[in-house]
């Protein structure tokens, strides 16, 4: 008899059931249940911000060269379970075709990132050359801990390709993954688990964002939120909220399954930039000589 | 040897935008008279040159005296300065007028002598009448870290001197960095200094205004710790009514009134005075003045 | 007699190092003769008449200033009437009298401007960009050529001190519209693999606290990358950007392409929510930050928020403390205070505390408060008498919670809105008036200990626009800089601005940058 696997939530490294103690069935085209998903609730959310808080200091803390090691490491075993992947799309209803490309894609959208750890700041900091006798540079920094509300269409590329432009900078990060289609993402997660990555830096929750995505919004302790759906209302009450605490709001509804869509430009998205002065002190100039 | 003086660190830049916001201090009509007046009473009349004669020093002793009659008014120069040899010549000719005799000693300009012969030199230069000896610091043993050195020798001196007041000059111009300068500022106020001095004139660049500020802060330190004051000289290339202006500002906004005197500041400087008589005819005549209507002694 | 060698000196000054207190001074003055100062005063100046005590007045000319009786909207190159037909006051703050009358702009200006703007952005954005450029440059050389009369006007309507205006504001403002001039034709190269296009209408809403520098700020990005305007000045301070909209004219800027609108509240709102606007960005307070990214949500308008701040201080041990003192004055009494970044949160390392409020106090009484108009004030007026309650109310608030107040003993003019500097001592984090934005004159001082207290108290706050950190120690530097939470931080300086350096907050101090390269960003669309 096959072992049928129990889907659960993935907060600070740990892989808890929803405190509520809802699920939700999710059914195959043929109105089978496929799954039992946990249905989030707003107090998941609540302790997936607090692990996502408590992680902000050690990730972007590190070594970008480290950060872009991780991100390799995921790609590595996202490749060793790409069928475990290919097998949950297709239970989710993809063809074998699109299966393997949406897997390809994601483990490819790894590596592609896992580059840009170190170099994005090269190409986005500046030193700035104001006219008083001061060094000024600026350079980008995370931030902080940026709540997503994930594509709905895809379950694993759409997850992917949101969380990684995210953590490559060293904010945190709460996704709330597809509805329909949620079974990658708690299959995501352990590979995230697996992968030296850090409690905390990636939290996911399956469930709905019709009840969720006000609690994302107005959260006091969430810098910025990115949604990647096309409801026009929840667009519009998460700007709305985010205003509470002048939150970065983005809306990434993108076809996820175009390269032009993956660019350091996303990274960004969730960077600030911040300059630094110090004086430079001249004396002796006036001697130096070419 | 360890240097038990903790001198504070100085930024460069910052010093200067002091200094710029201080020069953008506009001192206009009665402000700027007196100021002109006090700049020229805090004057330190100073002649030290390989040719000077005895002629040179009596005319200059003259023109201390009398800067410019045909302006009423007018205070006398602190003092006049020169080398010990001229002491004498000096004292006569200044007799009885309440101008003091500063002499530069201790193988001014360089420094580069004997404990014995700098000792026996700042004695000569009071015993010949001197009222004020600038002594200069040995500035090869202060970069090479021999701060007692320094310090011992600046209170040698100081002893040597008796009743003179001793200005030790710091020669800011061979110290490189302000950070020295604070330093140096330091040890000399601790060793005993009466006042000190920014440069022998021998020296580019002598006095500046970054360098008179950081030392002026020495002083209000010293000051604010103890209770003691000590003067601020700033010498050479000082020139201009504007600039004298400029430097007392910076004292009246760093030290306060109490050293607006010429017992506490003094300006070394030898076409300082002209300048200042050039514009202070322009408010007698009520026209731009010129210097041929004024002693070029 | 014994005479002290040198060696014993050189004893005695260790010993003086250590025990300052015991011994006031080496060598011992029973060897060397201190003079008394009664003793030495030669040649007795007749007691200087007026000392620099009181500086004597040195106002500003102000007869070159070319002033009109009253002011229109400036749209579509035009001067035009409000629809409404009402015009405002606006006044000096540093006298309460009238300059002149202002034209009260309301939603239906705002529309015809929107509109011109709308119509004129299909031409200005297909300019060729060297073009474009052009205008730009020009702009920044007719603000050059008229600095004094701006820096006259910018010190009358806004009480800074003219000492300000004329060093600080006024070159800045031309210098910024002279760097963005450059990046017209050369975005290409500002943003990696992207093809820059302009977002289309901009509306932009400025402060009162640097009128013509921010209306520089906004105006000059949005022109270079081909956008077209809708500005409204504050309603305090309209008269620099007023004659800017003279230059603008005379510059020969094609009509249209900025529309500069005078009025209140009611006028900004209108132009936040109006439907053909794309863009806007805003320099304020953050409660009407707040409003703004709640009114434009789910329209698809592009913002930009530069908003409130309350910015530590932060004072090391091993500071070059002089300067840190310039920095700390410079940091919360420029232009009285009123300014976004200012340093209001003054952290000082318990170890130098008493020695660095001394010289504070030592400092303070050397300011200049009074007539913005002479050129040796420091602290001007309060830009208007509801900032005035405002502060004072705040100052209310800090003596009633406890804090220890400083204030110098200088005297105020009797007319117009005036605050003397001010000194809160022994704060802590729990104090409302460390934690709210004042926007004057008023310091609070708190110390610490270590390194961890004093990041986390001085990050401890919503805002996070920027910062300040005084050490020798450049690891120290490195390590408070990428631990604050600031847009910008300023190390072993404050409150230094250029248009190089890109400017704006972290969190509640809103988002989006302007100045530098970063500035060009809330500009285009890709």
């Amino acid at each position: 008899m096959e072992i049928l696997k129990t889907y659960k939530l993935f907060i600070g490294g740990a892989f808890p059931r929803t405190e509520s103690g809802r699920y939700y069935k999710l059914e195959n085209k043929q109105k089978q249940v496929i799954a039992n998903m946990c249905l989030s609730s707003r107090k998941d959310f609540r302790n997936a911000v607090v692990a996502a808080r408590k992680a902000v200091e050690g990730w972007s803390g590190r070594a970008a060269f480290n950060r872009g090691q991780i991100l390799y490491r995921i790609a590595e075993i996202l490749e060793g379970r790409k069928a475990q992947f290919v097998a949950e799309l297709l239970l989710q209803g993809s063809t074998k075709s699109s299966a393997e490309k949406e897997v390809r894609l994601a483990i490819d959208r790894c590596v592609y990132y896992s580059g840009w750890c170190d170099k994005y700041q090269q190409l986005f900091g500046s030193v700035n050359p104001v006219a008083t006798s001061h060094f000024n540079f600026s350079v980008p920094e995370p931030t902080g801990v940026v709540c997503v509300i994930a594509d709905e269409n895809t379950s694993l590329l759409g997850l992917v390709s949101a969380i990684l432009p995210i953590i490559v900078g060293g904010n945190t990060c709460v996704v709330l993954a597809s509805e329909s289609k949620p079974l990658c993402s708690i299959t995501f997660a352990e590979v995230l688990a697996t992968s030296d990555l850090a409690a905390g830096v990636v939290n996911i929750l399956t469930g709905n964002s019709k009840e969720l995505h006000t609690h994302f919004a107005s959260h006091m302790d969430v810098n910025a939120i990115i949604y990647c759906r096309e409801n026009a209302a929840e667009i519009k009450a998460i700007a709305e909220l985010s205003s509470m605490n002048v939150k970065r709001s983005f809306v990434w509804n993108k076809d996820w399954l175009k390269a032009e869509n993956e660019n350091p430009y996303l990274i960004m998205d969730v960077q600030e930039i911040k300059t630094t002065w110090h004086p430079i002190e001249n004396i002796g100039v006036s001697g130096a000589k070419y | 040897m360890v240097l038990l003086i903790q001198s504070p660190t100085i930024d460069q830049v910052g010093v200067e935008e002091r200094v710029a916001r201080l020069m953008t201090r506009s001192i206009k009509k009665e402000s700027e008279l007196e100021g002109l007046k006090l700049a020229l009473n805090m004057i330190d009349l100073t002649t030290l040159e390989g040719k000077d004669t005895v002629g040179k020093v009596k005319q200059m002793c003259y023109k201390a005296q009398h800067l410019a009659d045909d302006i009423a008014g007018l205070p006398t120069v602190a003092a006049v300065c020169v080398y010990v040899n001229h002491v004498k010549t000096a004292k006569r000719a200044l007799v009885n007028s309440g101008i003091k005799i500063a002499s530069v000693a201790t193988a001014f300009p360089s420094g580069n002598s004997s404990r014995k012969v700098k000792i026996e030199e700042t004695k000569m230069a009071v015993a010949n009448g001197a009222d004020e000896v600038d002594m200069v610091i040995s500035r090869g043993e202060f970069l090479q870290g021999n701060y007692n050195f320094v310090f011992d020798e600046i209170a040698a001196i100081k002893e040597a001197c008796g009743p003179a007041r001793l200005k030790v000059i710091l020669e800011t111009g061979e110290l490189s960095t302000l950070d020295n300068v604070r330093k140096a500022s330091d040890i000399a106020i601790h060793a005993g200094a009466d006042f000190i001095k920014t440069s022998t004139g021998k020296i580019q660049p002598a006095a500046t205004m970054p360098v008179t500020l950081v030392m002026l802060q020495a002083i209000k330190d010293h000051y604010d710790a103890t209770g003691i004051m000590v003067g601020m000289k700033p010498a050479g290339g000082i020139s201009t009514s504007k600039s004298a202006l400029n430097y007392l500002v910076m004292l009246y906004e760093t030290l306060g009134e109490k050293w607006m005197t010429n017992e506490w500041f003094r300006f070394g400087a030898s076409s300082l005075a002209n300048d200042i008589i050039l514009q202070l005819g322009k408010e007698k005549y009520g026209a731009y003045y010129s210097n041929n209507y004024i002693s070029k002694d | 007699m014994g005479r002290i060698t040198a060696i014993t000196i050189s004893v005695k000054i260790k010993f003086y190092i250590q025990n300052p207190k015991r011994q006031k001074r080496t060598p011992s003055s029973s060897n060397i003769q201190i003079i008394e100062s009664s003793n030495y005063q030669i040649t007795k100046m007749s007691k200087i008449k007026k000392t620099f005590a009181s500086y004597d007045a040195a106002p500003e000319n102000t007869s070159h200033i070319d002033l009109k009786a009253q002011y229109d909207l400036f749209i579509n190159g035009k001067f035009v009437k409000p629809q409404s037909k009402q015009y405002y006051d606006t006044i000096n703050p540093a006298t309460e009298k009238k300059i002149a009358s202002i034209a009260k702009g309301n939603a239906k200006d705002i529309d015809l401007a929107v509109k011109s703007a709308k119509k004129a952005f299909e031409s200005w954005s297909k300019t060729e960009p060297k073009e474009r450029a052009k205008y730009i440059y020009r702009i920044a050389r007719m603000i050059q050529e008229r600095a004094r009369e701006f820096a006259v006007i910018e010190t009358m309507n806004g009480g800074k001190p003219i000492r300000e205006s004329r060093d600080i504001d006024i070159p800045l403002a031309a210098n910024h519209f002279f760097y963005y001039a450059g990046w017209a034709d050369k975005l290409d190269y500002a943003f990696p693999n992207r093809k820059p296009k302009p977002v289309g209408v901009v509306g932009q809403i400025i402060p009162w606290n640097f009128p013509l520098l921010m209306a520089a700020w906004k105006l000059a990005p949005a022109l270079a990358t081909g956008n077209t305007v809708v500005l409204k000045p504050a309603e305090s301070t309209p008269l620099t950007a007023l004659k800017l909209a003279e230059i603008i004219q005379e510059s020969g800027l094609p009509d249209g392409v900025v529309q500069i609108v005078t009025g209140f509240g009611d006028a900004g709102a209108a132009l936040v929510n109006h439907p053909l606007v794309n863009k806007i960005a805003f320099t304020g307070s953050t409660e009407v930050g707040k409003y703004i990214q709640k009114a434009v949500a789910g329209s698809n308008k592009k913002v930009t928020l530069e908003l409130g701040g309350k910015a530590a201080n932060i004072i090391f041990d091993d500071a070059p403390i002089d300067q840190a003192v310039e920095g700390i004055v410079n940091g919360i009494f420029f232009n009285q205070g009123h300014v976004c970044c200012a340093g209001s949160r003054l952290f000082v390392q318990e170890n130098i505390a008493d020695k660095v409020i001394q010289k504070l106090k030592d400092r303070m009484k050397t300011l200049i408060i009074g007539d913005p108009m002479d050129k040796n004030t420091d602290i001007g007026a309060i830009n208007s008498k509801e900032q005035l309650l405002k502060i004072n109310n705040y100052i209310k608030i800090g003596i009633a919670e406890g804090a220890e107040m400083y204030q110098t003993n200088c005297a105020l003019p009797s007319q117009g809105y005036f605050c003397k500097p001010t000194l809160f001592l022994h704060t802590s984090q729990s104090h409302r008036i460390v934690q709210e934005e004042i926007f004057g004159p008023v310091l609070t001082i708190q110390t610490f200990r270590t390194i961890e207290e004093v990041i986390e108290k001085a990050n401890n706050i919503p805002y996070g626009l920027s910062a300040g950190v005084w050490t020798d120690k450049g690891s120290k530097i490195f390590n408070l800089t990428t631990k604050l939470r600031a847009g910008v931080v300023w190390a072993n300086t404050y409150n230094k601005f250029d248009p190089t350096s890109p400017f704006g907050g972290y969190q509640e101090s809103g988002f989006g940058r302007e100045g530098g390269v970063h500035g060009l960003l809330p500009y285009v669309h890709f």
